[in-house]
Parts: C-alpha cells; structure tokens; sequence
C-alpha cells in the first residue's frame, strides 16, 4: 500500500474540539518547524462558536517556502470523534491518521488507504495526572510529543518553547513537559518508523517573524500615530483592537506621569464607533475603527458625511464570508464594492490592499497618513484569513527619519499671515482644500462643518454650481489620490507571456505558488499585485499589454473585477474571472487548475469557422 | 439659498464682558427658523450665558445632529468651529471630538426626534461615558424638519397636526439622563431666559456630562389645526428641505415666574404647559429624590424646571481613561512612535 513520504513538505491537521485548549499545543507543533529553519504557514479553521463544536488547525511544512494553503492532508490528528468521518475522508492515499487509541474502535472506522497510527493519549494521560483539568489539557501536550518523535522534531525545540511560554517556574512548564515527553517516549518505543513524513533542520526561515495579521496593522496604527480608536466586537477584527489596546499600553504610557497618550473606546455598536472616528479626526487626532462587512454597513452614512465633509478617517475592514452574517467565521474578499462605494450618492473611497501582516503593518500606517493628506476615509482591507492567522514574514520595518504627514491644516499663524482661508477652496489644484482646527484662532479659520451643500468658504449652499464644484473638486481629490496610493507589484513570468493576471490581498501567497506550478506546465502568466484604488494608471497599462487577462479574487460576484471596469476604463471582454468563495483561503491547487483549464482553451487554435459571416 | 451673513456693526455702547467681547460677538448666522420657534431663544440664551461667562467663543466647540434644533449651532458663536453630523448621532462625534483635544469646551445641541428616536443610544451612551460637555436637548415634542411627526418625547395622547393621536409612552430625557449617569441634569423652558441662562452657564462649567432638556415650543407643528390660514407673516420657512409651506409668525412665548411656583403657559397649539420651578431648598445632590420628584410631579401632570440633580465628586471620560493633560491633537511625532529600536525588539519576540 502507498506511504506517503516527504521530508519538510507535507500538510498536518489537527481536528479538535474547540475549548479543549488545543490551541496553544497545536501553535507550539508550527513553530517547532519555524525554530528548525523550516517554513510553516497555519490556518485555524474554526466555528462561528465558542466551546464544544469542532475546530481544526492545518499547518502546511514546505522547505520550498510556499505558504498559502496547499489543499489535500497527509497527516491527520484526529482529536474530535464527532468530525471522525469526514476527516479520515480529507486525508490524501497514503496518508496517516494519529489518533486516541485507548479505546478500540471497529476497523469500518478507518480507510483501506491510509495508515492509523494509534497512541493512547487518554490512557497515558489518565495513568500519569490526576487532576481532572489537568488531565485534559496535557492531552494536546501528549500528541505533540508523539509526532515529534513520529516526524523527527526536535524534542529540545519544544521543551525550549514550553519554557518560555510559562516562565521558568512555572507548575505548567513541569506539567507540559512531562506531557511531552510521555508522548514522545510511547512513540519511539511503540510506533518507531510508523509514519514517512519527517522534518529536519534547514536554513529557509532567516529573520523572518510569525504574526497575526491583525496584531501588525494594530502595530502599524500605534507606528502611524494613532491616538484614538473606537470599535465595536466583531469577528474577525476584534483581535486587532485587542492588540492596539496591548500595544499602547505598553508603547504609549508617559514615563513621566504614567498617563496614557492614546483613547481606546468600546462603543455601543458600530454607528457609534465611526461616529467617534469622525469627530477626533475633524478636531485634528489620528482615528480609526476596526470592523467587518456589517460594521461597515452600519457605518455607511457616517462614511458619506466623512466624504462630503471631508475628514480623515481610517477604517479597518478584515473582512469574512457575507453578505449579512454570511460566515463570520470564514474569509472573504467581498466587501470591495460596499467598501469603495460606501453610502449613498456619488462617493468612492481610498482602498489599500495587504498581502499579508509586514504590509497590514505599512499600510495601516500610511492609511493614516493618507487619510489627514486626503481629508477622506481611507479603508485598509484586510481579511480573516490574513488577520486571524499567523504568517511567515519579513521583519516589521520602521524609518526614524519618517514624520507623519499631517496634510493641509492651517496653523494660527497661517491665518495671521493673512492667507485666504476658505474651507473648500481648491489652492493648490489638487482637490484637497486647508482646513483649520477648532480653537486655532480668535476670530479666523472657523467654519461650519456640514454633511449638507456648502459654498467654497463652507456657507451653506444648495446652489447648483456650488454642489457641482466640491463634487467636480472631490473628483479632482481622487486623481490626486491615484498617484498617492502604493503602486501595483509586477512578478513577471520567466518567459514571453501572452497571459497577464491580476490579484490582490491574501490572495498573494497561492498566487506566487500557482504561477511556479503554471509555469512547469508551460503556461507563463506576467502577475500584478494591485496594492490600492483608485487604481494607478500601471494597472490599466498592464491590461492593455496582454490579449486576455485573469482576475483573481475570492468573492462570487467579481467585484475587483467590476472595479477595474468601472473605474480604471479598462474593458470586460479582455478579463477572465477566476473565483473561489466558499469561505477557506484560496489555495495554489485551485487557481492552477483553473487558469491551466481555460488557458488551454486559448492556446488551442481556434476552428474555423463553419461559414464565413459577412 | 446661501445662508445670510449677518452684519458686524459694534454699537460703541454696546457693553463688553471681561475679556473685552460684546455679545454680538457671540452670534452667528441670521437664523433661518420659524419666527416664535422656541429654538431661537434658547440661542439668544446660549449668547448671553458664553457672553456672562467671559469665555473666548473659539474655544469652544458646537456640535449637532440633524433637525431644526441642530441646525441652530450656526445662530450663535460664529467665530467657533460647528459641526452639523448625521441624524442622532451627534454624541458619538462630539465625544471623539473631546477625545482628540480635551481643552476645549463641548456644546451638543440636539432635538427630541435626534435624541430620544434615533439618537437614543447615544444619548444613552454619552452620558454614561460622562463626557465633559454640555448637551442642550431642544425639546418641542415633535419632528420639526420633517414636517410634525411625533417625537418620542411626545405625551401619550397628544394629537398631531394632521389629526392623528400619539399611543406611545414618552420617553423622559430627564429620568434618562438621570439614570444613564450624567452628573448634572437640569430642564428649562425655552421662554424662561432668567431661568435658562444660568441653567446653561453651570452647565458649561460643570466638569463632567451636563445634561439640560430645554422645553422649546414649535410655532409650526404645535400650531392648532385650521389656523395655518390665519398668518398675518408670511415667511418661506426652510432651505434645507425646499419646504413651500408657509407659518404664520408668533412672538416667541416667553415667562416669568418665582422658584417654587407654578405656571400654566398656553402652547401654540392651544394646549397648556404647566411648568413647575424647583424651590430654593430642593437638594440638587440627592439622585433617589430628584427622581422620585419628576415622577410625582409628572403624576400632577406638572414639568418640574431647575437644577435636579448635580453629583457633587464629579470626573469626565478623560479622567477615567487616565489621558494625558496635552490634547491628543496636540502630540507630535516623537511622542507617538516609539521608533526603529523598539519595532527590533518587537520583532525578536515574534521568532
Ligand atoms: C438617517 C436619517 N433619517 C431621517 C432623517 C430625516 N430627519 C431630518 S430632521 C428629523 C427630525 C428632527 O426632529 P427633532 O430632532 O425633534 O428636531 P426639530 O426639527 O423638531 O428641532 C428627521 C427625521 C435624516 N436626516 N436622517
Ligand atoms: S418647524 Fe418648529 S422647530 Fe422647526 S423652526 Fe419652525 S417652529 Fe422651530
């Protein structure tokens, strides 16, 4: 019978119940690899739940360094009797199946194809603890012991890490550790050669760092100056207010008087969070809100009056499965649309587009410093899978000699030079107008801020060519926007291409892995990232330079590609959409197999035609 | 229509307070709302009070929702910065606002419809963050703006201008507000300038969430059915909803009555206001009694006026979350980022 047998490149599932603090074990096994010079990348899978119901954690190992989600398991860990069946279906031919063997279980149970390997967890767990607790938690700690001796992980590695986590003293370290090593000692004594995966140390992770994507942009935002945030709970981006509120507390103290220099606000829902975005960043303090697809919904006329008004604004949307409660525990790249458009009206927004957690940090970042130069919101749209997930990346980066773009704000002695001051004058012909902050000046610079019609010197005004010129003015202040947002990445193809594809987002990783793949098949695409909308004007010419060009993008309706149409004048005919969204992350398998499918279909010469058509 | 600038001709007499301003320089914008509309004095109430208190007007910070009542920020204080936000969700704005700089002075301006239908969250909200300002609700019990809806604020039993009866409860602004734990809750009545001038001036000074519902009559929608024709004044009310409706002009009701009295004052619409000022020995700390004392007095079918309730230990949302003293706003680069050296560290324990 097939034995599957890898070294460094293989995929391990661990299917558990959630609340059986398999987390953190499951965490500990990924990073063994990291600490062994190996690239890992793991997702968690989990229910829209808190305890009880199944959860899963799959950990790709790939020396190569690929680290999207490859699709198919060699090695399931299968913890949650009630997922038993369909996680023996997932595994490949060949595979095997850890599991609880302390019980027997009917052979009907297990698959001709694959090969169980049985470790008693519950019964070492039970012989050596007593503590009923106690008893369950070191469960996790027994498996990971187990596969370390199965797959050659460095038991050393390990117990480091558990050191760590708990501090020295600790009686979980000596708990966990004994945990570990019982594991261990079973499978090298019982199950030795058992399995035909194995890892082995390699020098492929370099200064490389292992994050969250929501734990970045958090970073990012402390980095980016912002003072105030207001959010209301949501999943996926809760953690990502979490994380601020950890980061300022221990970044943002005055060590003189122990005051915070920072104001974080759980609102009573998301009308009330922007709310509060909108009136620190009109008084002239950096704000942001972190939300999801229904947040963002209910913040939609706040969005408009921010637009029209014109003050900064930075929202962060990690978007999940919709639309309305959709798969909230799911990811999604389908807010582009509710997020470009937000709110009734003509308005289009600032979109910024991470690949992963080093660009959530950048960008969170400049979106701050995009929105005080814009006078607009600018949205950082981000997603479950990269901001609930830890990913492979290059270390943050941070310039000293960097300051904050504060944008147009006239200072007192602006006003006293005499200068001009009307609120919504366009002085420098690049749409944004100055704005002044209240309390700048005794009797200069104040204005009336409205969501209604106003005259260039913010008089309130519903005369025609009043409204026609902010309108034209805020048109003028999106072109300007275009050459301000981070450019589009080319990764152009080893050979002549006459395929081009666009992407964006976490969609990054399986892109780069499929463009390998497609390119050992002989099918050699030119890719570009897009990284922000408006879409500069390389994204347009991109398009143009190939026959057919494929969209990559993780939403039914192709929205990216109905904004490239939309707004980048660039034609339907010449776009392939290429669409995953069934709420897992998109993986190399899938967009390979799709693109090599149609592209096929063009390589092929086309039939003639039955009859000439005049 | 362009809103009307209004001329700054100083009258040499005209008195100046302290800091050598006049009350003219605490107006705004000619105001465009009904003549007689109760909102419209308390404007003239919030003048006189920013004047009294010799405060410089750009420093402070006027903030409203949507309706006639939010509109009028732009009647008062021209040389302060305002903003009119969306429907309701004033509260929010303001408190962000008073998040970025905490050196300024908060005025929110709302109506009943912002403030007790939409709004009513915030309005919860707000005064349980206990944010340093004072929130002037002008209350006229009806949707102004929109043309004589029922407001939440409307009593159970009242009947519109097109005929139909209010069933709903009222809800109470005062309880509310009392309840949700703002530190200072009074009522006033827009006639009543002796009254609401220093009710608004111990507002502004109060170091935490003021709260004052001020009775404001509305000349259009409390006016009595069939009376519409009966104008002799005929004004084009409202630019912001192109209304072609006309009203007929009243003077504004105004009154004057002692501590401890009552008085019953006749509405525009016929019906009358039974209004009741808190005598001289109420005791304004006691949160358990103030209560008890709107409830009995709205059994009698009496609005009790005055200073109710006043928590003497009062704190605001910065001292809660323990901000620091320079204004938000106000840090600059090096305060903020905690720089390159530090971003090292981070990325070390993420390996
Ligand atoms: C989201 C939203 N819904 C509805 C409206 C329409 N609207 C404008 S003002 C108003 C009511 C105003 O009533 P109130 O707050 O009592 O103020 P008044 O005009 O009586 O002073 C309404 C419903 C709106 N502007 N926004
Ligand atoms: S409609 Fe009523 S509230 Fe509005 S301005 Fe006229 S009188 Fe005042």
């Amino acid at each position: 019978m097939k034995r599957l047998a890898a070294i460094n490149d293989f995929v391990v599932k661990f299917a558990n119940v959630n609340g059986s603090g398999s987390a953190s074990a499951n965490e500990l096994f990924a990073k063994a690899f990291l600490r062994m010079g190996v690239p890992v990348s793991p997702r968690n899978i989990f229910p829209s739940n808190i305890q009880g119901l199944p959860t899963w954690y799959e950990v790709r190992v790939s020396e190569q360094g690929w680290l999207a989600r490859r699709g198919g398991v060699d090695l399931m860990v299968a913890m949650n009797p009630q997922t038993w069946d369909r996680d023996v279906k997932e595994l490949e031919p060949g595979g095997y199946l850890l599991y609880d063997s302390s019980k027997p279980l009917p052979p009907s149970k297990f698959r001709a194809d694959i090969h169980p390997v049985g470790v008693p967890i519950t019964e070492l767990a039970n012989a050596h603890f007593a503590d009923g607790h106690v008893r369950q938690l070191v469960k996790n700690l027994i498996y990971v012991g187990a596969l370390a001796s199965l797959l050659d992980l460095e038991l050393e590695v390990l117990a480091d890490m558990i050191r760590e986590r708990y501090k020295e003293k600790d009686k979980l370290t000596e708990s966990n550790l004994a945990a570990l090593r019982l594991g261990f000692d079973y499978a090298a004594r019982h199950l030795a050669g058992a399995i035909g995966l194995k890892a082995r140390r390699a020098d492929n992770v370099g200064e490389r760092i292992f994050i969250e994507g929501n734990a970045a942009a958090a970073l990012g935002c402390v980095y980016g100056g912002a003072t105030v945030c207001a959010w209301y709970p949501i999943t996926p981006s809760s953690s990502l207010a979490e994380a601020f509120m950890h980061y300022c507390a221990r970044l943002r103290v005055d060590k003189a008087t122990g005051k915070n220099k920072f104001a974080i606000i759980q609102a009573e829902d998301e009308l009330a969070s922007i709310g509060i975005v909108v009136g620190a960043g009109w008084n002239g303090a950096r704000a942001f809100t972190a939300t999801s697809g229904p947040g963002v919904s209910l913040m939609t006329e706040f969005i408009g009056l921010a637009y029209f008004a014109e003050i900064p604004v930075t929202i962060i949307d990690v978007q999940r499965g919709g639309p309305s409660t959709g798969m909230p525990t799911r990811t999604q790249q389908s807010d582009l649309l509710a997020c470009a458009y937000a709110s009734h009206g003509d308005t289009k927004h600032v979109l910024l587009f991470p690949d992963g957690p080093r660009e959530c940090f950048e960008f969170a970042a400049l979106a701050l410093d995009l929105a005080d130069r814009l006078q607009t919101p600018v949205f950082l749209m981000t997603d479950l899978d990269i901001g609930m997930n830890r990913h492979l990346c290059e270390p943050l980066a941070w310039d000293d000699s960097r300051r904050y773009d504060r944008g147009k704000v006239m200072s007192r002695a602006d006003l006293d030079s005499g200068k001009d001051f009307g609120r919504y004058l366009d002085v420098d012909g690049d749409g944004i107008p100055y704005r002044t902050l209240p309390g700048t000046h005794p009797d200069r610079g104040a204005y009336f801020t409205r969501g209604t019609s106003r005259d260039a010197y913010a008089r309130y005004s519903e005369a025609g060519p009043d409204y026609v010129y902010n309108m034209e003015r805020l048109l003028r202040k999106f072109a300007t926007a275009k050459t301000l947002v981070p450019k589009p990445v080319l990764t152009p193809a080893k050979k002549p291409a006459r395929f081009g594809a666009i992407y964006f987002g976490s969609t990054a990783p399986a892109m780069h892995e499929s463009l390998d793949a497609l390119a050992g098949q002989g099918v050699h695409v030119n890719a570009l990232r897009v990284r922000g909308f408006p879409f500069p004007d390389e994204v347009a010419e991109f398009v143009k330079a190939h026959p057919k060009v494929f969209v990559i993008e993780q939403n039914r309706d192709a929205q990216l590609k109905t904004l490239l149409v939309n707004e980048a004048g660039i034609g339907a005919e010449n776009l392939i959409s290429v669409l995953h969204y069934d709420g897992t992350p998109i993986t190399a398998r899938f967009i390979t197999g799709e693109i090599a499918r149609i592209a096929r279909r063009f390589q092929r010469p086309a039939p003639a035609p039955a009859h000439e058509v005049a | 229509m362009t809103s009307i600038g209004k001329p700054k001709l100083h009258h040499p007499a005209l008195q100046a307070n302290k800091i050598g301003f006049t009350r003219r320089d605490y107006e705004g914008k000619v105001s465009t709302l009904c003549a007689g509309c109760g909102h419209d004095s308390i404007s003239a109430a919030l003048i006189q009070a920013f004047w009294e208190l010799d405060i410089e007007p750009h420093r402070v910070a006027k903030l409203s929702g949507i309706g006639c009542s939010s509109k009028t920020p732009d009647y008062f204080l021209g040389n302060s910065h305002g903003f009119n936000s969306v429907h309701g969700r004033m509260p929010s704005v303001l408190t962000g606002a008073n998040l970025a700089n905490r050196g300024l002075i908060y005025l929110g301006v709302s109506g009943d419809g912002d403030s007790a239908s939409i709004g009513l969250g915030q309005f919860a909200h707000v005064m349980r963050r206990r944010v340093n300002m004072a929130y002037i609700l002008e209350n006229n019990g009806v949707y102004g703006l929109t043309k004589g809806q029922f407001s939440a604020t409307a009593d159970s039993g009242s009947r519109s201008r097109r005929g139909l009866t209010n069933t709903d409860a009222a809800v109470d602004t005062v309880s509310l507000a009392l309840l949700m734990g703002a530190t200072f809750v009074a009522r006033g009545f827009s006639g009543d300038k002796a009254q609401l001038v220093p009710l608004i001036k111990a507002a502004i000074a109060h170091p935490g969430a003021a709260f004052i519902d001020v009775v404001s009559p509305c000349v259009a929608f409390n006016n009595h059915p069939g009376s519409t024709k009966s104008y002799d004044y005929v004004r084009q009310h409202n630019d912001a909803v192109n209304r072609l409706d006309v009203w007929p002009a009243r003077e504004p009701i105004a009154v004057d009555y002692a501590e401890g009295a009552t008085i019953e004052v006749p509405q525009f619409d016929g019906s009358v206001l039974r209004l009741r000022k808190l005598d001289a020995h109420y005791d304004a700390t006691d949160k358990t009694s103030a209560m008890a004392h709107i409830t009995h007095a709205a059994e009698k079918g009496e609005v009790v006026t005055g200073l109710l309730y006043l928590a003497p230990d009062a704190s605001d949302l910065h001292a809660h979350l323990d901000t620091v003293e320079t204004p938000l706003n106000a840090l600059g680069d090096a305060d903020l980022c905690p720089g390159a050296a530090m971003l090292d560290k981070i990325n070390a324990a993420l390996r």
